[in-house]
């Protein structure tokens, strides 16, 4: 087997070369991915929020649901998403599979309960604090939910930072409604599973550190967004 | 003792007062919390204007009254008008200024902000407001690296940004520096000059002399007496309220 230095040295070598290729397939998979969270955030922030200031029926059924859901496989989404588009589903005619726009779908779909699920906890915790002083400036339920949002605007980058990084890291579902054609919908997992496939585990191995690398980069980022927003005891 | 904060009086004009709200009756007023008797049958009448202080020992039910005139929760039995009206549907027309202040994880003036675009007030008397509690020069600094009693200043400027005909008030005082009680206490005493009906609750028996104009004592989640400041200090009318002001503690 080649050995992990080999990688790590591959990896800096297509980094500094700049390599097309490499580059393409980076910005493929920020693309899809952050697309994906930026979707998931804005349909599971609002549900996420209704829910944490919500007092009904089934509410417990509904936390146990959204809990499930986080827990949700790849292949199984990917499946129902393919099933979708493919020609002779009901969504086919819009021809959609195999593009990147699907492999957005699939990764949203698949990571909307988790930002759901999580920014339910930050919101019903922040909510439990506010709730009377709402109440005493009778804000509406819209009110409330928007500045419920907007107050824990920093606790929910982490949440949405734990979205991006299932999406980034996920490669079921991709590969089933993406096809992981090249240079149209390659991403950096799939390609790093059709290297493994193909026995070349050293360029594996070093598509994998650079894909290390990008995740601890935006974290490191959010971390440094959190750490200032800390300081200023907004988050 | 420090200065109290320079407090610009009559920043804010502010319209002549509806008394449509007052007078508060209350009658035979139970509220049970967990199995646990907190108000056992409270009878109270409160006039059109003034400062009404609410004192009594902790856990004679102070706080939970307070929230049920402003309508937060509803009680167990017994009945509250506010004139003709329930306490919820008149939430809107009172203030509440909590013990420990509630704000927003916002700038100061974001505070204010928040309050006057909530109830569709005129967003301009955001300088004024927050110079009228001293706070213009922290306009855009984080609320919530206040000290305790520039905390308690912009919770009062938020509570007066909604032109609240009653300003109910719960121990806002507590664990304050001296120069801080007293630059609330003018804050409110200019609010009530205008016009608003304050309701006080208080532990601070010096702060209940200087402001009070009349005294509701509660003792085990009743009213033991309701009497004039200048009976109630000189002369209470009911153990409970006499063995308080002699520091005797009564369980």
């Amino acid at each position: 087997m080649q050995s992990m230095g080999e990688a790590l040295g591959l990896a800096v070598g297509l980094v500094l070369s700049g390599d097309a290729d490499l580059l393409e397939i980076v910005l493929l998979s920020l693309r899809v991915s952050l697309t994906a969270t930026a979707i998931a955030c804005l349909v599971g922030l609002p549900i996420g929020a209704l829910v944490a200031i919500g007092r009904f029926r089934g509410r417990n059924a509904v936390l146990i649901l959204m809990n499930a859901l986080m827990g949700l496989p790849p292949v199984v989404v990917g499946l129902l998403v393919y099933l979708y588009l493919s020609r002779s589903g009901p969504l086919g005619f819009l021809g959609l599979l195999y593009t990147p726009t699907a492999m957005i779908i699939a990764q949203a779909i698949l990571i909307t309960p988790i930002v759901a699920a999580l920014s339910r906890q930050v919101l019903e915790d922040l909510h439990a604090e506010y709730a009377e002083q709402f109440r005493s400036l009778c804000l509406t339920r819209w009110q409330t939910v928007q500045a419920l949002l907007w107050d824990a605007r920093y606790s929910l980058l982490t949440v949405g930072l734990a979205g991006f990084g299932r999406a980034v890291a996920e490669v079921g579902a991709v590969i089933i409604v993406g096809g992981n054609i090249d240079h149209l919908t390659r991403v950096m997992t799939t390609a790093i599973a059709l290297e493994t496939s193909k026995g070349d585990l050293a360029l594996a191995l070093a598509l994998g550190i650079i894909l290390l690398v990008i995740a601890l980069g935006v974290n490191a980022a959010v971390q440094a967004v959190r750490m200032t927003a800390a300081r200023q005891a907004y988050a | 003792m420090p200065d109290a904060p320079a407090i610009r009086s009559g920043a804010i004009a502010l319209a002549s007062r509806s008394t449509a709200l007052l007078p508060l009756t209350v009658r035979d007023l139970v509220l049970r919390v967990d199995r646990a008797t907190v108000l056992d049958g409270v009878n109270l009448d409160l006039g059109a204007s003034g400062c009404t202080m609410i004192m009594g020992a902790n856990g004679a039910g102070k706080s939970l009254l307070l929230k049920l005139l402003h309508g937060l929760m509803p009680p167990t039995a017994g009945r509250i008008s506010w004139g003709d009206h329930a306490p919820s549907q008149v939430t809107a027309r009172q203030a509440l200024v909590f013990q420990k202040p509630v704000l927003l994880r916002r700038s100061v003036a974001a505070n204010i902000d928040f309050a006057l675009k909530a109830r569709g007030k005129d967003m301009a008397r955001r300088d004024a407001l927050l110079d009228h509690v001293g706070l213009s020069h922290k306009a855009d600094q984080p609320a919530r690296l206040l000290s305790g009693g520039e905390a308690q200043r912009l919770a009062l400027a938020r509570a007066l940004a909604t032109d609240p005909e009653v300003l109910l008030l719960d121990e806002p005082t507590a664990s304050l520096d001296p120069a801080s009680v007293l630059a609330i206490e003018r804050i409110v005493n200019e609010a009530r000059d205008r016009g608003v009906r304050i309701v006080f609750v208080t532990h601070d028996i010096g702060q209940a002399r200087r402001m009070a104009d009349d005294v509701v004592f509660l003792h085990r989640g009743r009213v033991a007496e309701h009497t004039a400041a200048d009976t109630f200090f000189p002369e209470p009318q009911s153990d409970a309220a006499r063995n308080y002001l002699h520091g005797t503690i009564v369980v």
